[in-house]
């Protein structure tokens, strides 16, 4: 396990370097370890380094690990290996807030919109969990799963119709309709990645917990677990790390749902192995997303969510062809 | 009032009971009240009896505004809306779960994606006339690629619907792309499509839309007795006789078609295909054809009354009814599961 892991660390750093590396302009790693370390303030390179790719990559590696881990962390919750971040309606919600707080409001602060969608996924989050929690236990997550379908689609009909009304802003949000890393500079981008990296290591003591939550909420009862408080803490983490990847990056699919499946074929059965895994994973698969994006179509760009999107539909489809199931 | 009627022919006998259709008779009566209502209001009130004049006079100015404005949107709204809710309701049959419809399993963002790309790639030299086919085009294709990914020596209703989740997301993503790769001006009003609206409709739509509607529903006649068969297990159904995959792959064709259809002249509407059924099935607990006329009414008043409020209700805008569609639908879905859990 651990030679696996060391390995998903190995792949996680050459993706990040190819991601420095790839662009319209080529830079070799020597280009690179010179801008990071020793920057001269005149080098054009240097400055492209450092200002537009570390941010990027910064933020595809950040992203991509917390939806990653956000999307076992649900999957163990609802015990439902189909579900992902998205479902809580944590997408939808954040794009409603941001897309009237530019149509409705004008506001055009960066600050503002990831703070608006960080609240509106908090807020979808609540109402889907109220909503599937009403009968007090989460044993039917079909619930949801409707729950989760239905507010997404009642946020994005309000969304839709704000941005039919303000045809301006529809261009102002359409990249984080599309799933976007670029133009982030870190100097307002730092809380958001600090914000991730905190969650994410608060979920790591309650790794043990959750392999006893995957044996059955009766079971985890049993033993002594308190499951109550550990579905509440695991769905503030979920909102957290998911909610600030939406507010960084904008809707980005599939990571959250297949990750998760491709790093539990590898590891053994463990959450302890699953989350450092998935975050590896994640920000490895964000970052070639990201990569193969920017150079495929070359004086244009094909947004990080189409390409998630692409890359894991078909995985998706083989997975359920795979599992085959039979009866519904 | 008998229990039952007893229609016997020569080769065919059935028994029919009443009690549904009384109801249906009265969505009917709400359907046809909320025609009405949509015929009156609007940018010049008519008052009814003025209404009864404009309808009989075609040729005043406000028979002009009703006959050739107002009526011809709202039939295409009800055409669009029940074709949607019947084709839910074929679904949620079919595959034997609540939330399949046709914008969930996929066939509306195929036909979405084969009309954006139309937009964009082809509409400035060949016109829009030839959307409505790209669209009816995207949306058969996509449910005839979707039923492939599911087969496995049969097709499995819940590993259709997964897959079609899956092929929607991908489709999704390309409609996305599309739009972001257009310029600003084509991303507008394909994303008014995207929308779902029945602005500016005019009567060659309708008739057009009224033909695939009856063509569709006269095929739909025959079969409807293997749709109520169709929630049966498979062992079960298979046991009483139905060929299982054979009637699959024919319902799933009739209700890719009705949703291609109406999304080829309505744009895609998210919702009515979902919640229409599940509003019938609240009304009627039996499953049947009543049922599945009720899904078809629900639909249209609907989209009737989400344009309604679309063109009356922030007077000199004239919004998309899909945006009020998903307005009503999903707070009456959310209740429905609150309601559930008690």
């Amino acid at each position: 396990m651990r030679r696996r892991l060391w390995l998903f660390a190995v792949a996680m750093l050459g993706a990040s370097l190819l991601s420095l590396m790839s662009g319209a302009y080529w830079f070799g790693p020597l280009t690179i370890w010179q801008a990071l370390w020793s920057p001269s303030p005149t080098d054009v390179a240097d400055l492209l380094i450092r200002t537009t790719r570390l941010p990027r990559t910064l933020v595809a590696m950040v992203v991509g690990a917390s939806l990653a881990v956000a999307g076992c962390m649900i999957q163990t919750l609802t015990r439902n290996p189909l579900a992902s971040p998205g479902l809580l309606g944590i997408n939808a919600g954040a794009l409603l807030v941001i897309v009237s707080l530019v149509s409705v409001w004008t506001v055009m602060s960066p600050w503002a919109w990831y703070a608006g969608a960080l609240l509106g996924a908090t807020l979808a989050a609540g109402i889907v969990w109220w909503v599937a929690m009403r009968g007090r236990s989460l044993s039917g997550p079909l619930h949801l799963v409707l729950a989760g379908a239905a507010l997404t689609a009642l946020c994005n009909a309000f969304s839709q119709a704000l941005l039919v009304i303000d045809q301006q802003g529809l261009d102002t949000v359409l990249f984080w309709l599309a799933g976007s890393v670029a133009g982030r500079p870190l100097a307002t981008i730092w809380p958001l990645i600090s914000l991730a990296l905190i969650a994410m290591l608060c979920v790591w003591p309650l790794a043990r917990s959750m392999n006893v939550l995957a044996a059955g909420e009766a079971v985890a009862k049993g033993v002594g677990l308190r499951v109550y408080r550990l579905q509440a803490m695991m769905v503030i983490l979920i909102v957290l790390l998911a909610g600030t990847s939406v507010a960084m990056a904008g809707n980005i699919a599939f990571v959250g749902l297949i990750v998760p499946h491709i790093a539990k074929g590898w590891l053994p059965v463990d959450h302890r192995a699953w989350i450092p895994g998935c975050a590896l994973l994640g920000a490895t698969l964000l970052l070639l997303a990201d990569v193969v994006g920017r150079v495929v179509i070359l004086p244009g760009e094909v947004p990080v969510g189409v390409m998630t999107a692409l890359i894991g539909a078909p995985v998706f489809v083989a997975l359920i062809r795979r599992q085959g199931v039979r009866h519904a | 009032m008998p229990e039952h009627w007893v229609i016997r022919l020569p080769g065919f006998s059935r028994i029919v009971t009443p009690e549904p259709w009384r109801r249906v008779g009265a969505i009917l009566l709400l359907s046809l009240v909320v025609l009405g209502v949509s015929l009156a209001v609007g940018r010049v009130p008519l008052s009814l009896s003025q209404l009864g004049v404009a309808l009989t006079t075609p040729t005043s100015e406000n028979g002009l505004i009703v006959i050739q404005l107002r009526l011809p949107r709202a039939l295409l709204g009800a055409l669009v809306g029940g074709a949607l809710g019947m084709s839910g309701w074929l679904f949620q049959q079919v595959m034997r779960n609540p939330l399949a419809s046709p914008d969930i399993v996929g066939v509306t963002s195929g036909a979405s994606a084969a009309a954006v790309g139309y937009f964009s790639l082809l509409a400035t030299n060949w016109g829009m006339a030839w959307l409505p086919l790209a669209a009816i085009l995207g949306a058969l294709s996509t449910a005839f690629a979707i039923y492939l990914l599911a087969w496995q020596r049969g097709v499995a209703p819940l590993r259709l619907v997964l897959i079609g989740i899956g092929v929607s997301a991908l489709l999704g993503a390309v409609t996305t792309f599309i739009l972001v790769a257009s310029p600003l001006t084509t991303t507008l009003s394909a994303y008014v499509w995207l929308t779902g609206s029945v602005y500016a409709a005019n009567w060659s739509e309708v008739t057009a839309l009224a033909g695939w509607c009856a063509l569709l529903g006269a095929a739909l006649i025959p079969l409807m007795r293997l749709t109520l068969l169709a929630p049966l297990d498979d062992a079960l159904a298979t046991g009483i006789g139905v060929r299982v995959q054979w009637t699959r792959a024919l319902l799933l064709v009739v209700a890719s078609m009705l949703a291609g259809v109406a999304v080829a002249w309505g744009g895609a509407f998210a919702f009515v295909g979902l919640v229409a059924p599940h509003m019938a099935r609240m009304i009627s607990r039996t499953t049947g054809t009543a049922q599945a006329v009720m899904a078809v009414l629900f639909g249209a008043c609907m989209v009737m009354l989400a344009d309604l409020l679309g063109r009356t209700l922030f007077l000199p805008l004239d919004l998309p009814a899909g945006i009020f569609v998903a307005a009503i639908g999903a707070p009456f879905f959310l209740t429905l599961l609150i309601r559930q859990r008690r």
